[in-house]
Parts: C-alpha cells; sequence; structure tokens
C-alpha cells in the first residue's frame, strides 16, 4: 500500500485532533498547584479531577519483611505521601532487660534483628565487658569476628535473593536460600543454634570450634563466593532489574546522615563510613585488612550493589581470619554469678543492617539497671516518608526492599 | 462444597468417598503464610528453599487472599496490636479450615513470657491445630507440623460431629 492511499481513521491523539465543538463549552476547573507537577509528568492533556486514594500497604505484606504498615495516599499510580505505622511487632524489650540477668539479656537481644542474630549479641556483651573491666582471650575475639562476618552473609545472601523476588525473579530467591543454607550450617555446627546462637558469654565464647570447623569454612567460603558471582552475572546484569532499580530511590548521602541512616544503605550514597574501620576498635577488626565499598548513586542499584561487594569482602575476612586463628583459652576468668559493677557504658557496633548500639546503664546488680537500644532499622526506614514522595506504586516494593529492614529491629 | 448444605453429612458416608475426599483435600492445602518474626525465615526457608521445598508435600504456598487458602501458619510473635488483623484475616478463610502456630512466640509467649505487648499464645484467640515448638523450629519441624496435619485431615470422618462442625466453621474441640 502506498503512502497516498493510507486509510482515513479517525484518531483522538495528534496535531489533527479536534475533539468536537462540544468540548469547548467545557469550563476549565481550577487545578491544586501541587497537582500540576504530576499531571505534566503523567503528559495529561484534558484535566481530570482524580481523587486521592488511601491504601493500606501491610501490616501482612510479604514485601514489608513483616509487619510494616504503610499508609500510602495515592495519586493514580503515583505516591503523593507515605506514612510508616510501626509497632506491630513491639515486644518492649528496653523494659524485658530490666527483669534479666546478664546472660539472660544475651537470649533476649538475639532476636531483635533476627537475621544476625550473633551480631547483635557482640555490643552488649562488649558493653557488660567494658564494665566489668576484662576482655575476652584473643582466639574468643577471632571466633566471634567470624560469626559476625558469617552472620552478615548469611543476612546478605537472604537480601540478593530476595531483592531479585520483589522485582519479580523468582529465581533469585532460590539461590539465596540454597546458599544461605551452607553458611548456617557452619553457624550450626559451631554455635548449635541455626538462628539464635546464643554463644556469646560474658568474658569469651560458651565453647572452642569443633573439628574440621575451619576446613568446612573454607570449602563454603569458595561457595559464597562463586555465589556473588552468580548473582552479579544473573542479577545485576539484568537489564529488568536495572530499569527497575537504577535512579529509583535515591538517597543523597547528606540527607543520609541526618535522618540516621546507617549502614550498607548509607555507603549506597557514598559516605565513605564503616564503623568496623572508623568506630572504636572491637574484636579483630583492626588486625584485618578489608576494603569499605562505596557507591556515588545512592539508589536501589547501588544499595544492591554495595552489599553484593560486601558479602564477598566479607567472605574474604572469614578467610583471612581463618588462617590468622590463634591457640589459647576462650573464656576469661569471670565469676559464676556474674555481677556488674555500676556505672555506663556505650558500644555501637557495625551490624549487617547497620549501626547497632547499646548503652547499658549498671547499678552493680546481676542485671542492667537499662538498656537503651540503638538499631539500625529504625532510623533506616524514618526516611521513608522523605523517600517514597512521587514515586511509583510498583517502585515502592522495590525500595522496601532494597533498603532491608527488620521488622524486629525496628520495633524492638 | 455444599455436602453440609445439602444435609449429606447427616448420613453415614460411604468410606471409599470420605477416603478420596479426605485425600484429595489434603495434599492441596492452601497455605496462608502470615510471616511475623524470626520464624518467618525459616517458614520461607521451609517453602522457598530447594533443601527443603515444602510444595512436594502437597502446600501450596501462595494464595493471593486468605479467602483462597485451606491453612494458615501464624509464624511468629504475636503483638496486642497485631492479633486483631490475624483474627480479621482468619474469620475471611473458608471453612474447612486448619490452623498451625508455629514457634514458641505463637504457642505460649516464648521470651516474652512477661511482655507487656506480646499476645501469650495464638490459642487465645484461634482454634490450634498443630503446636510447633521452637525458637524458632527448624524447617523440618514444620514439615513434620504438615505431615501430621495431613494425618489429621485423612483420618476426619465426614459424617462425624466435629467434621461437620468443621464444614459449618463452628469452633471445635481441639485435642
Amino acid at each position: 500500500m502506498s503512502t497516498t492511499e493510507q486509510p482515513s481513521v479517525p484518531t483522538n491523539s495528534g496535531p489533527d485532533f479536534n475533539p468536537g465543538p462540544d468540548f469547548k463549552d467545557i469550563p476549565a476547573f481550577e487545578v491544586d498547584p501541587g497537582l500540576q507537577r504530576h499531571l505534566a509528568d503523567a503528559r495529561v492533556n484534558v484535566e481530570l479531577d482524580t481523587g486521592d486514594m488511601i491504601i493500606n500497604l501491610g501490616p501482612q505484606h510479604p514485601a514489608t519483611h513483616g509487619t510494616l504498615r504503610l499508609v500510602v495516599r495515592l495519586d493514580g499510580e503515583r505516591v503523593i505521601a507515605a506514612d510508616p505505622v510501626i509497632g506491630y511487632m513491639h515486644r518492649g524489650y528496653e523494659k524485658l532487660t530490666e527483669f534479666r540477668t546478664y546472660p539472660q539479656v544475651t537470649t533476649l537481644i538475639n532476636r531483635i534483628d533476627w537475621l544476625s542474630s550473633f551480631a547483635n549479641e557482640v555490643p552488649f556483651v562488649h558493653a557488660a565487658e567494658q564494665l566489668m573491666e576484662i576482655e575476652a582471650p584473643p582466639r574468643a575475639q577471632y571466633i566471634r569476628t567470624a560469626l559476625t562476618e558469617l552472620s552478615r552473609i548469611a543476612t546478605f545472601l537472604l537480601f540478593l535473593g530476595e531483592m531479585g523476588l520483589q522485582v519479580g525473579a523468582l529465581t533469585p530467591a532460590f539461590y539465596g536460600f540454597r546458599d544461605r543454607e551452607h553458611v548456617l550450617n557452619l553457624i550450626e555446627s559451631a554455635t548449635g543454634g541455626r538462628f539464635h546462637p546464643n554463644f556469646n558469654r560474658i568474658g569469651g565464647l560458651k565453647d572452642d570450634l569443633p573439628w574440621g570447623w575451619i576446613a568446612e569454612t573454607r570449602n563454603v567460603m569458595k561457595i559464597v563466593l562463586d555465589a556473588c558471582d552468580v548473582f552479579e552475572d544473573l542479577v545485576l546484569g539484568n537489564e529488568i532489574f536495572q530499569a527497575r532499580t537504577r535512579s529509583v530511590g535515591i538517597i543523597p548521602g547528606e540527607l543520609g546522615a541526618s535522618y540516621g541512616v546507617s549502614g550498607s544503605n548509607l555507603r549506597a550514597s557514598g559516605v565513605d563510613w564503616d564503623l568496623r574501620r572508623d568506630g572504636a576498635p572491637y574484636l579483630a577488626y583492626p588486625e584485618l585488612d578489608f576494603e569499605v565499598f562505596t557507591h556515588p548513586d545512592g539508589d536501589s542499584f547501588a544499595r544492591y550493589w554495595v552489599r553484593l561487594q560486601e558479602t564477598r569482602e566479607s567472605a574474604r575476612m572469614v578467610l583471612q581470619l581463618l588462617d590468622k586463628m590463634p591457640a589459647g583459652p576462650i573464656m576469661a576468668k569471670v565469676a559464676r554469678i556474674i555481677k556488674v559493677p555500676a556505672g555506663e557504658a556505650w558500644v555501637e557496633t557495625e551490624n549487617p543492617l547497620g549501626q547497632m548500639g547499646y548503652y547499658v546503664v549498671s547499678k552493680g546488680g546481676t542485671g542492667p539497671f537499662r538498656v537503651k537500644i540503638r538499631s539500625a532499622s529504625f532510623s533506616n526506614v524514618s526516611i521513608l516518608p522523605w523517600m517514597l514522595r512521587g514515586v511509583y506504586v510498583p517502585d515502592v516494593v522495590t525500595i522496601l526492599a532494597s533498603l532491608y529492614f527488620i521488622l524486629g529491629d525496628i520495633d524492638r | 462444597m455444599g455436602l453440609a448444605d445439602s444435609g449429606m453429612l447427616q448420613k453415614p458416608v460411604a468410606k471409599p468417598l470420605t477416603w478420596l475426599l479426605n485425600y484429595s483435600r489434603k495434599y492441596s492445602l492452601w497455605m496462608f503464610q502470615w510471616g511475623l518474626a524470626c520464624c518467618a525465615i525459616e517458614m520461607g526457608a521451609a517453602l522457598a528453599s530447594p533443601r527443603y521445598d515444602m510444595m512436594r508435600i502437597g502446600v501450596i504456598p501462595f494464595p493471593a487472599s486468605p479467602r483462597q487458602a485451606d491453612l494458615i501458619v501464624i509464624s511468629g510473635t504475636v503483638t496486642d496490636k497485631m492479633a486483631p488483623a490475624i483474627r480479621r484475616l482468619y474469620e475471611q478463610m473458608p471453612d474447612p479450615k486448619y490452623v498451625i502456630s508455629m514457634g514458641s512466640c505463637a504457642n505460649c509467649g516464648g521470651p516474652y513470657w512477661d511482655s507487656y505487648s506480646v499476645t501469650k499464645g495464638i490459642d487465645q484467640i484461634l482454634p490450634v491445630d498443630v503446636y510447633v515448638p521452637g525458637c524458632p523450629p527448624r524447617p523440618e519441624a514444620l514439615i513434620q507440623a504438615v505431615v501430621m496435619l495431613q494425618e489429621q485431615i485423612q483420618n476426619e470422618g465426614i459424617g462425624n460431629d466435629d467434621m461437620r462442625k468443621r464444614w459449618n466453621g463452628e469452633p471445635i474441640n481441639v485435642v
């Protein structure tokens, strides 16, 4: 068919579009200036009065990692305002710690951030050790560091899979769970618990490592490093994943820092700050050679990239620790009934989710007088109302997934 | 189903029919996953991890809404703020419906037995069929719980009182 013989099909767009005489008779109504931006973005030529819609995301939704509830005000497909409602997982930790002895508190605080339980124990035990003026032997410090890094790997492997799930790819989730099982097996063989090891004692550790653990860990670290390569090819290189995450959910570095965002989320915004390197020295980190990764973009993609690199770096750190592992006792001399002298201590560490700190006030009893818990996720989600303003509904899910919070860590 | 409405359950039902009905029901449990806390990760490992893979025993874990579910797994700490929502979604499930309480927190409050904000036991608001102990239970324990529930479903008589109550959605005595 030549171009001259094109049938004249009436269209409702284009420069020749004539809506008819009736259209001009409709009086133009006033549009809220705040709405003009959305209309311009959506290229809506006709000013339709679309009312806002308020929907609840959660409290039970797989994308919210538990029980976060977001009250979202929508204009069509675009979020105007988002208000996180927290407290559905509030278990009253800070009050419960006042009624427990120090070893019992360790059992409780395993369950604050349930993905990286071992890393939770460390700052609290350090605070108690500071007050008692004792120090765990070097071998105990090394084992603690190795197990902290292993729990970081387990946490991030779950993230690397889960993030794929939230952008619509089911396969990475299976890979993440598969490779995470190897790491959980290591933690279980060393501590006896897959999830909640409760392995730290004030002054050291409960047990020494089992036979063959170090050789097995070397094997598993190879599996983890391979898994990181797989995730890099499968997810990061994926065109759809990039389209869903690039320039979505940007946190500017300074703004993130002022909101109290910490950990990988902040490093993905270009802020070069890692408590393992920059904070007060703890565990065996000063003796390790490791790199801190930052990404200038600050979007969801950057957060995924930083966590992927940190998983890899953690595996390298575990291998270093295994090479340098000293011999010796695993427990300092501590009285059977632990009484912590009166005083106050603040210890903060770099947990997988960010900065985790405990402010322990002791009045000389067997239990703490007051424990203030600074958990990472609470500050991380405080930026959500700012971040979610103006994004589309499907991007809410990817932003939530890429922030990577744990509800127990928010509500405590 | 219509069996309850037509009054068929009142009569003695032929045994092969009972067997066939129960056999079909027990291997097509649509499971509404109420992931709350630590146990949700273990439940996720039981469902999504290739090592455990719960779908091979006939549990389909992705209903879009509780209205499509036969089974609800309460996994994790239930707080007083959350409990009304759980009750409300449980009431939306069609009968017959089954409840698995996973983990110490859902069973009895667990480590938060003296907390001011935690519901001490989900059985205060829902009739529980199987309790899974542990903090958190291993994925194998959840699979075992599902197998036990399937045995229970297989042995349910169509004609007996418990079964009729289940179809009608009345509360039953959980032994």
